[in-house]
């Protein structure tokens, strides 16, 4: 509802960017809420953006690439249309999630951190997503899925890539 | 005549389709020539149920659940809005279902009632009396009231929040701030979520009492990014406290001042370590900080601090509205007021449950939780998130309480049961605890950096069957050297989960061809 993942990167220049630097740079600890700002906006961080970052914020290139690959959240190239998460914490692994990673991985043929080549889906780990009570849970952009399974998953990936196609 | 429908809105809920519940029951009540209001109420934590929907009526409201998208046909066709209860799924009245009526819900009492953003439901139950009660009370006054209530710590450590409150209110008048911990990255745990996401009135009040009472006039909830749904209704919350004038310069015209944000975490589960939080606000890397100094001393951007828990801070508005001495008057030993224990994982009844301090982890997982949802009977269970140590049966009598816990090696944290049943492979699970530490470590200190791959190598070759007798030797050591060597708890209790595999489920560490629970070979 709130920050909503941008299903395909958008396209950036260097003002838009510095657009959004600017606007967050005079906050108390502007470095987080800054890089989300652009991850946002854009769908990942470019690396055109880290010296910019480091200008604005007095920090050096070396610093600011600390941060963003410091935090799993933030990524430094384009995901797919859709982001998928799976939980691989302790409570969903207790009702199934390990059999439902080797499900996704299988049949979207990509590892964690990777992309489809059709660029629909991006996957990855994700350790909680507080649904613990009704596991397994997956997270697509931001809708939370409970008492997924492997099934359920393949109707899921269907539907999600079917709607782009529609949308098309 | 209007029908009030309550559909949650909570991310469990939500999770199980309650969005479509809602639009299908909408069509059909429109089909019917029935005036409906839906309210998208905050869920009562009863996950087992959801999606539960409740009717409005003199006697109470009446329930049903767990409501699929498929069920509101025939519920409809049963009589649901004319609060008739001839369908399988009528529950009866809310309030009278055991796993509710059990509960001594102190914080979490409006929650599941109310519509989570309205200022009014709020209000109607007793929202903002304690911020009330806390304008005409001096600050010391207050920090009493919570010295008296034995509050602890409810994120991990269990340190009394009325004396980190005492250090802060002491330090020389200046900036101070008041940081919410809100990254609960623990598998198991949603209490936190459940707060903020159907009562966050509760956190802004309980947040500005806290400033109140040591003199800090700037909040910030440090939330983590994996809960999109409770960022978007703090941040409205925020938005309306500030139009109601709960929060800003002059709080109810008592011209003290109180400002709260909310700064979005990144996906690091050290950034739950308050120090890594803190250096995650300035806009570091989440890199844990050697104490002291103190956070209550010098914390964000140098200046005195409070940093504590969304549980901690939400049972605040109860302790200044009813007293800290009725809060105290909950609870077991030095362990006072209630806790609130969240039933996950492989369980048929799963969900929240707050009661005082001292009710057994048997009672909690059968009593509540009705065992295993796959039936299979119950091996292990795990409490206290990914850091604590896994429970044999044996165990499972020992009442909840942090010292009673802390006798036999036992965790109690954030109040997280995670439950498995007795086909999961502990040998899996020992080196889920290293392979998740080598994740999520900040990497500043060398035993949990270092300590935790070499880990999960170690318990690879053992389960290889490679020089077994050597390799659990230099398991045993390489535990010993993070518990006492790491600067903080993530590498300090990493091991404690691997440890109580190898005391307490030794067959699972022997050599084998594992085929797990969840399939994966090791």
């Amino acid at each position: 509802m709130s920050q909503t993942h941008s299903p395909v990167a958008d396209a950036w220049t260097p003002a838009q960017i510095q657009a959004v630097i600017d606007a967050h740079r005079s906050r108390p600890g502007a470095m987080l809420p800054m890089l989300h700002a652009i991850q946002d906006r854009f769908g990942f961080i470019p690396d055109e953006a880290v010296p910019m970052i480091a200008d604005a914020l007095r920090h050096t290139r070396a610093e600011v690439h600390g941060i963003i690959s410091f935090y799993h959240h933030f990524r430094t190239h384009p995901a797919g249309r859709n982001v998928v998460q799976i939980c691989r914490a302790e409570a969903c692994q207790s009702v199934g999630s390990r059999q439902l990673e080797a499900h996704a991985l299988k049949t979207l043929g990509i590892d964690y951190h990777q992309t489809t080549p059709d660029h629909e889906f991006t996957l990855e780990p994700v350790y909680c997503l507080g649904n613990c009570a009704c596991g397994p849970s997956i997270r697509v952009n931001d809708d939370i899925f409970g008492r997924m399974t492997p099934a359920q998953f393949d109707e899921l990936t269907d539907e999600l890539s079917t709607t782009v196609v529609e949308v098309k | 005549m209007t029908v009030t429908v309550y559909v949650p809105r909570d991310t469990t809920a939500l999770a199980l389709g309650a969005d479509r519940v809602a639009t299908r029951l909408e069509r059909g009540a429109k089909a019917r020539n029935v005036d409906i209001n839906i309210v998208r109420n905050g869920s009562r934590g009863l996950f087992y149920l959801e999606p539960l929907i409740e009717i409005d009526t003199p006697e109470g409201r009446i329930a049903f659940g767990p409501v699929t998208p498929a069920d509101v046909e025939s519920l409809l066709e049963a009589g649901l809005l004319e609060a008739r209860q001839k369908h399988p799924l009528s529950l009866g009245l809310t309030e009278e279902i055991p796993y509710l009526k059990r509960q001594q819900r102190l914080t979490f009492s409006r929650i599941g009632i109310t519509d989570p953003i309205s200022i009014e439901d709020y209000t109607a139950l007793r929202g903002f009396e304690g911020l009330k009660k806390t304008l005409a009370l001096e600050s010391q006054a207050v920090v009493d009231e919570v010295k008296t209530s034995g509050l602890r710590g409810r994120g991990g450590a269990a340190f009394p929040t009325g004396i980190k409150w005492q250090t802060v209110h002491d330090q020389p008048p200046g900036q101070k701030y008041v940081v919410c911990n809100a990254d609960e990255g623990d598998s198991g745990t949603f209490a936190d979520r459940l707060v903020m996401e159907c009562d966050p009135y509760l956190l802004i009040e309980g947040m500005t009492i806290a400033g109140l009472a040591v003199g800090a006039d700037q909040g910030y909830i440090y939330l983590r990014s994996e809960y999109p749904l409770a960022h978007a209704i703090l941040d409205e919350a925020i938005e309306r406290a500030v139009n109601a004038g709960y929060l800003g310069d002059n709080i109810q015209g008592s011209g003290r001042a109180f400002h709260l944000e909310v700064r979005l975490g990144a996906g690091a589960y050290i950034c739950g370590e308050e120090t890594s939080l803190l250096e995650s606000l300035e806009g570091k890397r989440g890199l844990v900080r050697a104490k002291p100094p103190l956070p209550a001393i010098e914390g964000l951007f140098g200046r005195p601090t409070v940093v504590n828990n969304v549980l901690s801070l939400a049972a605040v508005p109860f302790i200044m509205d009813q007293g800290g001495q009725t809060y105290a008057d909950y609870g077991l030993g030095r362990s006072r007021g209630t806790l609130a224990i969240q039933l996950a994982g492989n369980v048929k009844r799963g969900g929240l449950v707050e009661l005082a301090f001292g009710t057994s982890l048997r009672e909690l997982m059968e009593g509540f939780g009705g065992g295993t949802l796959s039936g299979r009977p119950l091996k292990a269970v795990q409490v206290g998130g990914p850091l604590g140590a896994y429970l044999p049966e044996s165990q499972w009598d020992h009442p909840v309480d942090y010292e009673g816990f802390a006798a036999f090696g036992g965790v109690v944290g954030h109040g997280g049961v995670v439950m498995f049943d007795d086909s999961v492979d502990m040998g899996d699970q020992a080196r889920f605890a290293m392979e998740f530490c080598s994740v999520e470590s900040c990497g500043k200190c060398t035993p949990c950096r270092i300590g935790a791959v070499r880990g999960v190598e170690v318990i690879d070759r053992i389960r290889a069957g490679e020089s077994f007798e050597k390799n659990l030797a230099l398991l045993t050591d390489l535990c010993d050297t993070m518990v006492d060597g790491s600067l903080c708890a993530m590498g300090g209790m990493t091991p404690f989960p691997v440890q109580s595999v190898m005391k307490h489920f030794p067959d699972d560490l022997t050599p084998r061809q594992a085929v797990t629970a969840g399939g994966t070979t090791c």
